[in-house]
């Protein structure tokens, strides 16, 4: 009888020590599912799916807040790739948008550094009253640098 | 004379295809007259553009550089012959989607003028492997088999790796192709000349000399020219005839029975591959001091009058090579670069020779294999790939567009060699799929790495925001501290001058 107590209690606390390192020692597996939708987004962190990145719509899209079919940059595949990850219906994508890069008309570029300032990847260049330009390699084609701009110099130019 | 041996490992698969040769094989190596114009890409290999170093009017040589190398990897573009830059523009060139590309175009004074040379020859025995090596460089030598990969680069990159083996290529399996086994023929003492140039740059005692065996003239005098230097170093090989035992990995699976790694270079197992036109190319290089600047080229199939193998300077207009030829025929249909398996049709005659065309097909119909059935999973495919993939299985997958199982069944090793499109009984252009889906799986790969950058750069900015903002709430910390430690007289004081500065504005 006390051999039994003794032994289903010893391993009732091993199993337990065990269990407590390995939840303090892994990552929890929502932040482990938020990486892993954060990996399949095209990381242009535009905005567009109405969150400030793409970290905190893979945040919302785990926690049932946000639907899959939100990011136009990403496109169908994205949507299909969501889908098959959290085991969740494809939908049609809201809307899409053809893959671009920014690009400042530097003849009528003031300096204001408004676009610079906005750029969420730092791909905009220039310092205050001196010509800007945007790094072609590293724009992802958002657009957050259009609307800041005063005079209205910033285009979007398809990539082919 | 040395003969040939025949001693050889195993190559999976294959085909036997007509070799349509002897019809470009009759007669020897014409030249081709310096053209009224020249146009040289300044992308003839892999790797980065070559930058113009020239102006638009500048008189030049033949032989003289104009355009640099840029960036790691590269090769120099030199004048073929002499004249005056009349643009530097995009121009039409041989791509597999059409097309334009930026070119020198030169207009030729006839005078064909040489830059003078003012360097002392150099004993090439006398010279350290590694400044051999860049002088390979600024001869703007690169691979002429097709690849065009720079041959300065290739070597420096084996150097790094135990090679114990030299290959020379003369395995000119693709039908209708005949240029190196001419250039074999006419020039085997540059051939071997070059050969021994490599093996002193790599280091290395062992060459095989490596030519197919429809090719008995080439053999005959590859041998004598043996027999007559003496070299014991270089070894005749003998292979049979089946396509595409030229490939690179191929050649060194036929010849040393060692199988290339996937995604791994023939220098992974000791060898290292170069084709003989490109050994012809080094000797005249090293040894009469003249970059590469032409070329012997193939131009035949039925549509053009008299088939033949032409020596031709970079930047000729296909069009004028043909005209030696005889120009077209009645029959002339389509017009092909490269050989009838590998090659790129284009729409114009327009374009220039570039250092990477070894053959200028002009065929007579469009072959239509007939219309696209269902496959049947017979298995034929597999039985004939050389890289001894599952051709069946690949087209599912790329039909579903299954990225992981494309990769995971070795679609990245496919050399594109059109077996399996030839025996296909439900004539699926197999290969042209495959090369799709190759594109697609670089692209997305392309589109992982460009994300990755945004996100780190994305973070580093965010982290960036932070800490400025804390930065300046500590600063701003700090000022209320010292205020408040200087106590309310002092407060009151510099209220009481700003009041005064406000009044004196006023």
């Amino acid at each position: 009888m006390l051999t039994a107590v003794i032994t289903i209690a010893s391993i009732a606390l091993i199993a337990g020590i065990g269990l407590s390192v390995a939840s303090r020692r892994l990552p929890s597996s929502t932040d482990d599912l938020v990486e892993q939708v954060n990996d399949l987004l095209p990381q242009t962190q535009c905005a567009q799916c109405g969150y400030p990145g793409c970290r905190p719509f893979a945040a919302a899209v785990v926690a049932g807040q946000a639907a899959i079919n939100l990011c136009p940059p990403g496109g169908e595949d994205t949507v299909r790739r969501l889908a098959e990850l959290l085991g969740r219906e494809v939908l049609p994508l809201v809307e899409s948008v053809t893959p671009s890069v920014a690009v400042i008309d530097e003849a009528l570029c003031i300096g204001c550094t408004h676009c610079r300032n906005a750029c969420p990847v730092d791909a905009i260049v220039g310092a205050h009253q001196l010509m800007h330009t945007v790094i072609e390699t590293e724009c992802t084609g958002c657009e957050l640098c259009v609307a800041p701009c005063p005079v209205d110099c910033i285009s979007m130019r398809p990539l082919t | 004379m040395s003969a040939p041996t025949y001693d050889l490992g195993t190559l999976h698969g294959g085909l036997r295809l007509p070799g349509h040769k002897s019809e470009s094989t009759r007669q020897p190596i014409l030249d081709v007259p310096v053209p009224g114009q020249l146009v040289l890409p300044i992308t003839q290999h892999v790797g980065d553009p070559a930058q113009p170093i020239v102006r638009i009017g500048e008189r030049i040589l033949k032989g003289q550089l104009i355009a640099e190398p840029d960036g790691t990897l590269g090769a120099p573009v030199h004048a073929s012959s002499s004249g005056t830059v009349i643009a530097i523009e995009p121009w039409p060139v041989t791509r597999r989607n059409g097309g334009t590309a930026p070119c020198i175009v030169i207009e030729c004074d006839g005078k064909d003028e040489a830059v003078h040379n003012t360097e002392p020859p150099v004993d090439f025995r006398t010279m350290a492997p590694p400044d051999l090596l860049r002088k390979f460089l600024q001869g703007g030598i690169v691979g002429l088999g097709g690849a065009v990969f720079p041959t300065a680069q290739k070597l420096m990159q084996a150097r790094t790796c135990e090679i114990d083996h030299l290959l020379l290529n003369g395995v000119e399996c693709e039908s209708y192709i005949s240029c190196d086994d001419m250039l074999m023929r006419e020039r085997a003492g540059e051939v071997i000349s070059g050969a021994q140039i490599l093996m002193h740059a790599l280091q290395i005692d062992v060459c095989f000399l490596v030519v197919e065996s429809d090719k008995p003239e080439a053999i005959r005098r590859l041998g004598d020219v043996l027999g007559e230097v003496n070299d014991d170093r270089i070894i005749l090989k003998q292979v049979p005839t089946i396509y595409p035992s030229g490939g690179e990995d191929q050649l060194v699976q036929l010849v040393t029975n060692r199988e290339v790694p996937s995604g791994g270079l023939p220098s992974d197992v000791g060898c290292l591959v170069q084709n003989v036109g490109t050994a012809a190319a080094i000797h005249d290089w090293i040894i009469n001091n003249q970059p590469l600047i032409s070329r012997v080229t193939t131009v035949t199939g039925d549509g053009v009058v008299s088939p033949v193998n032409v020596r031709a300077r970079i930047g000729t207009p296909i069009a004028d090579i043909i005209e030696l030829a005889g120009g077209y025929t009645e029959r002339a249909q389509q017009l092909i670069i490269g050989g009838p398996m590998t090659g790129k049709s284009v729409t114009t005659d327009n374009v220039p020779l570039v250092k990477a065309t070894n053959c200028i097909l002009v065929s007579s119909e469009t072959p239509s294999p007939g219309p696209e059935l269902p496959c049947i999973r017979c298995g034929d495919c597999a039985s004939v790939c050389p890289v001894q993939l599952l051709p069946q299985q690949l087209f599912w997958y790329a039909c579903a567009d299954d990225e992981k199982k494309m990769r995971e069944f070795g679609l990245m090793d496919c050399i594109e060699c059109g077996c399996c499109d030839l025996v296909c009984p439900s004539h699926i252009p197999l290969t042209a799929d495959f090369r799709v889906a190759k594109g697609r799986i670089r692209e997305l790969a392309d589109e992982k790495a460009r994300a990755a950058r945004a996100r780190l750069r994305f973070e580093a900015r965010n982290d960036r925001l932070e800490r400025e903002k804390t930065d300046r709430e500590a600063e701003l910390a700090e000022q209320k501290a010292s205020a408040k430690k200087a106590g309310p007289s002092a407060i009151a004081e510099i209220l009481k001058r700003q009041q005064e500065k406000k009044e004196g504005d006023d």
